[in-house]
């Protein structure tokens, strides 16, 4: 079955979305970055979307509940690279990508990451050592 | 009143998730041959994803008409949507921000036609909804 590879620097994970998603590549995507967030114990999620040349409802919807997932386990998102017309649209459709922040760019968004995680980031790495699986 | 023609046209069945893909890329090669710019594209094709998932969530799947379409010197693109699904019981309650039947946000009808030009919605309880929206190129 197709998936959205995920991979991990550090404390984040990294997704980019090359394709138009359809909705069960979405879905999956979902549920193997909150057990990806679980797994590694990642403090931050980074969503690149500078591909995705249209965001529906339904991506909306699953970037908003990767968002909130990710806030439960204790994992910040932020969606990067949103082409203007596509942030034209999102808007005019009415949709507010609540509970997720957006960087303009991939260098932007890990910035605003390690703002987020800063205070905790010193003991994290400390840690880092053992993680390996 | 101007006459709508038609130039070009192509009709897509749509049965099952993995049809939405396909078919969001016939609708931009469309608009890529009327010459219609980035955002206008963007909306047309978020509008026509918007009204084919609700076709496959409501109406079981259906029939969607891409016709490329001239009015005097305005070119567009319009798009129907036809299924043969329960139909809509309220259509004036549909077209209301905020409301939804299924679980999605409740943005589907109102939020898509804000995105259009035209856009025309018949139902009849048993027999199907029908959608039909315009984007003009420079609209």
């Amino acid at each position: 079955m197709d998936r959205i590879p995920i991979l991990r620097m550090g404390h984040f994970l990294l997704v980019t979305i090359q394709i138009d998603l359809y909705d069960r590549l979405a879905t999956n995507l979902e549920s193997d970055l909150v057990q990806m967030v679980n797994k590694t114990g990642a403090r931050g999620v980074l969503i690149d979307i500078s591909a995705l040349s249209i965001v529906d409802s339904f991506m909306g919807r699953i970037l908003g509940n990767i968002g909130s997932m990710s806030k439960i386990m204790d994992a910040e998102t932020v969606v990067v690279g949103m082409q203007p017309a596509v942030a034209i649209t999102l808007i005019e459709l009415g949709l507010e990508l609540k509970g997720v922040s957006t960087a303009l760019n991939v260098e932007r968004g890990m910035e605003l990451l390690h703002a987020k995680i800063g205070s905790v980031e010193g003991e994290l790495i400390d840690e880092d050592e053992d993680s390996a699986e | 009143m101007k006459m709508k023609i038609v130039l070009n046209k192509d009709s897509m069945q749509i049965e099952k998730e993995q049809d939405v893909v396909p078919f969001r890329n016939r609708v931009k090669e469309y608009a890529v041959k009327i010459g219609m710019g980035v955002v206008n594209q963007t909306k047309l094709i978020t509008a026509a994803s918007e009204l084919v998932r609700n076709m496959l969530k409501y109406g079981g799947g259906g029939m969607v008409l891409i016709e490329a379409i001239s009015e005097g010197r305005d070119n567009g693109i319009r798009l129907t949507f036809r299924d043969k699904g329960p139909g809509i019981l309220d259509i004036a309650q549909a077209m209301k921000d905020g409301y939804s039947s299924g679980k999605s946000l409740g943005i589907g009808l109102p939020g898509t036609k804000r995105l259009v030009n035209e856009f025309d919605i018949k139902s009849a309880i048993g027999e199907g909804t029908t959608v039909s929206i315009i984007k003009w190129k420079n609209g």
